[in-house]
């Protein structure tokens, strides 16, 4: 591992003022990026992890949003960064890859003219022919065919999944050091889902970069993933390697993710399992564990909000927010012969 | 793009062809008194009426009166009965001041419509934004029969700051034909200015929680060429339709109030004049000149529509 994270987020805390109150979307988030590594995070929706991404970025500054804590990136602070250095960082250094590649493109403008006005939105000395061919070099490096012509189509003209590899070709126009995928699959067929995840793969290793993977899929976890941070109600509930995560997986939360893949090598249950209730509100959070309401296993300690640490003394990299002992989790996730959470009685 | 712009002319002159067919029927076919009779206008003695309805063909088959109306109309023949005069030359000599008035009035309510539509927007909430919230409700409330002579009374009696009513042609004298339009144009565009602020707006809102607003944003480029390139444009789709709309009734007659409140020799207060002597051949003749700048008009607006936005070249949707 290189000495130094690239992106180091500390302490993070996103809020939002709304008419019903302050929405805490993130509360607490810590996690540091390496480069060459994917790290993905995992939750449902609205568990803080695509706020976390686009605060990275400044994107959710506006006059009811809330930032506080940290975001470095290489050493540098950019939670409290002038708008003119974050606009130098976006698309520069840190870029995003956006879930609909449907909306996410201008309809009214070629693709091409779409990359290169991120080239020369950081780049003011590029020409427009020099940046129509760095376009024609991206599409042809993300696997788009007859990429000369297809630089001049309009968004409109192109399927989803090519819609998605131009959105990954605008993100790499500038060579950045960061990738954010915010849930770069959900909106594409299946078949598209995975050669996209393996071009966002091998663009990772080939170019270097350090990738953030938001997902709700943990299907696309197993596939890409070097490290996994599991998000619920704007919390870190379970961080790890993606070996830890998956074999040794210790939050309850986790256990119900798990549980509710669906595997074609395992027979088939008469009900697809799932967790059983919704996501608190976060305007109205239970106290102590967010997830107590839906655990089936919940007891004494959990009115108390407990510490991400590890209790492992063999992965100390390895962190969860359960007051259950090791012992008690490997015992109790062990549902029908296999990683779940247990139907509540 | 070419084929589309074909395409469109044509539909263009299918949609004339049945503008003139409903005007025949209008006044020729549907009405129960013998159509010489009230081509012929008030007090027309019996030679004239009966030189009509010779002359018009009353007495041949409905295909046959078409072909023969449209002639006329073709041929500079359709005039009005009561002084003879042609109806076509009446027309075509107003058109220019009619063209002043509904362009400049066009221009001036496009400018101010979108630059305070497009500030209302960035400031969204704020003391700004109220405040034109207000004086577009405002002016979308005033109705110009109110407006214009408010404007006559203080700007042109109280204080002389503006020439008394008529047109003046600009190549007879520049100063004096903008002098005589300013208040005419302003009376013309001011509730239009409110309604395309408010329009604009809101427009505006809806694009910047559009998905590719934020890709904007995350490229790194400035705000203002988020908002002008991305939020702006996009936005404007919408208000050139309404546009063409707006700007083809307004040449084809919604200029006749004010026309006529200023005294302004337009095809307005041809039509109004016309309509109060009851004189059918210059109201048929207006009738399908305003059709034509109408379908005109929205003609180049769905063609420049197909260049603001791509998706319309496709061609299933395009009319």
């Amino acid at each position: 591992m290189s000495p130094s994270p690239l992106l180091s987020v500390t302490d993070l805390r996103v809020g939002f003022a709304t008419e019903g109150g302050l929405v805490q979307a993130v509360d607490g988030v810590s996690f540091d990026l390496r480069q060459g590594e994917v790290l993905a995070i995992v939750g449902e929706s609205g568990s803080g992890k695509s706020v976390t991404a686009q605060t990275i970025m400044g994107l959710t500054r506006s006059n009811n949003s809330r930032i506080e804590g940290s975001v470095k990136l290489a050493g540098e602070e950019l939670t409290d960064a002038d708008d003119a250095i974050l606009r130098n960082i976006r698309g520069e250094r840190v870029a995003m890859i956006f879930q609909d590649p449907m909306t996410s493109f201008n309809p009214v403008y070629r693709l091409g003219r779409q990359i290169a006005e991120a080239i020369r939105a950081h780049r003011g000395d590029v020409g427009d022919d020099e940046a129509r061919d760095r376009a024609i070099e991206l599409f042809e490096a993300v696997g788009i065919p007859d990429a000369e012509r297809r630089v001049d189509s309009y968004p409109h003209e192109f399927s989803g999944g090519m819609r998605q590899r131009a959105m990954i070709a605008m993100a790499l126009a500038l060579e950045p050091e960061v990738l954010i995928a915010d849930e770069p699959t959900t909106a594409l067929d299946v078949t598209i889902q995975a050669q996209i995840l393996r071009l966002i793969e091998d663009l990772n290793r080939e170019r270097g970069l350090a990738t953030i993977l938001i997902t709700h899929d943990l299907g696309v976890v197993a596939d890409t993933a070097d490290r996994v941070l599991v998000m619920y109600a704007g919390k870190v509930v379970e961080q790890g390697t993606l070996d830890e995560i998956f074999y040794d997986p210790q939050h309850p939360y986790t256990w119900g993710l798990m549980g509710s893949l669906t595997r074609l090598d395992r027979p088939r249950p008469k009900r697809l399992p799932q967790i059983s209730g919704s996501p608190p509100s976060l305007l109205d959070l239970p106290e102590g564990c967010s997830f107590r309401p839906r655990c089936p296993h919940e007891f004494a300690k959990c009115p108390e909000v407990p510490a991400l640490e590890s209790r492992l003394s063999e992965a100390p990299g390895h962190c969860d927010r359960c007051w259950l002992s090791p012992e008690q989790k490997r015992e109790k996730r062990q549902v029908a012969g296999q990683i779940g959470l247990e139907a509540p009685a | 793009m070419l084929r589309f712009i074909a395409r469109r002319l044509v539909g263009m002159a299918l949609v004339l062809f049945a503008v003139s067919l409903i005007v025949f029927v209008v006044f020729n076919v549907i009405p129960n008194s013998p159509p010489a009779q009230r081509l012929a206008g008030k007090n027309a003695t019996p030679v004239l009426v009966k030189s009509i309805e010779e002359e018009w063909g009353f007495d041949e088959s409905l295909p046959q009166q078409y072909l023969t109306m449209m002639k006329k109309v073709f041929t500079n023949e359709l005039i009005s009965y009561a002084p003879r005069i042609s109806v076509e030359d009446q027309i075509v000599e107003r058109i220019p001041a009619t063209l002043s008035l509904s362009i400049g009035a066009g221009i001036i309510w496009l400018f101010f419509g979108l630059v305070l539509g497009y500030f209302s927007a960035l400031r969204a909430g704020g003391w700004l934004d109220r405040l034109l919230t207000g004086v577009s409700i405002a002016g979308i409330s005033i109705p110009v029969f109110l407006i214009a002579p408010v404007l006559i009374y203080f700007l042109t009696y109280k204080v002389e700051i503006f020439p008394n009513a008529g047109y003046v042609a600009l190549t007879e004298d520049p100063w004096e034909w903008l002098t005589h339009l300013i208040l005419p144009w302003f009376t013309l565009a001011i509730l239009s200015i409110g309604f395309y602020s408010r329009v604009l707006r809101s427009n505006m809102l809806d694009v910047m929680n559009e998905d590719y607003v934020r890709t904007a944003r995350a490229k790194g480029l400035s705000e203002r060429k988020v908002m002008t390139r991305h939020v702006l444009r996009n936005s404007l789709i919408p208000i050139i339709t309404l546009f063409g709309l707006d700007f083809g009734a307004t040449i084809a007659g919604t200029a006749i109030i004010t026309e006529t409140i200023f005294s302004y020799e337009g095809v307005g207060q041809y039509a109004a004049l016309a309509v109060a002597n009851t004189e059918l051949p210059p109201i048929m003749g207006v009738t399908l000149y305003g059709a034509f700048f109408v379908v005109f008009i929205n003609a180049l607006v769905d063609i420049a529509y197909a260049y603001l936005d791509p998706r319309v070249r496709l061609g299933s949707t395009a009319s």
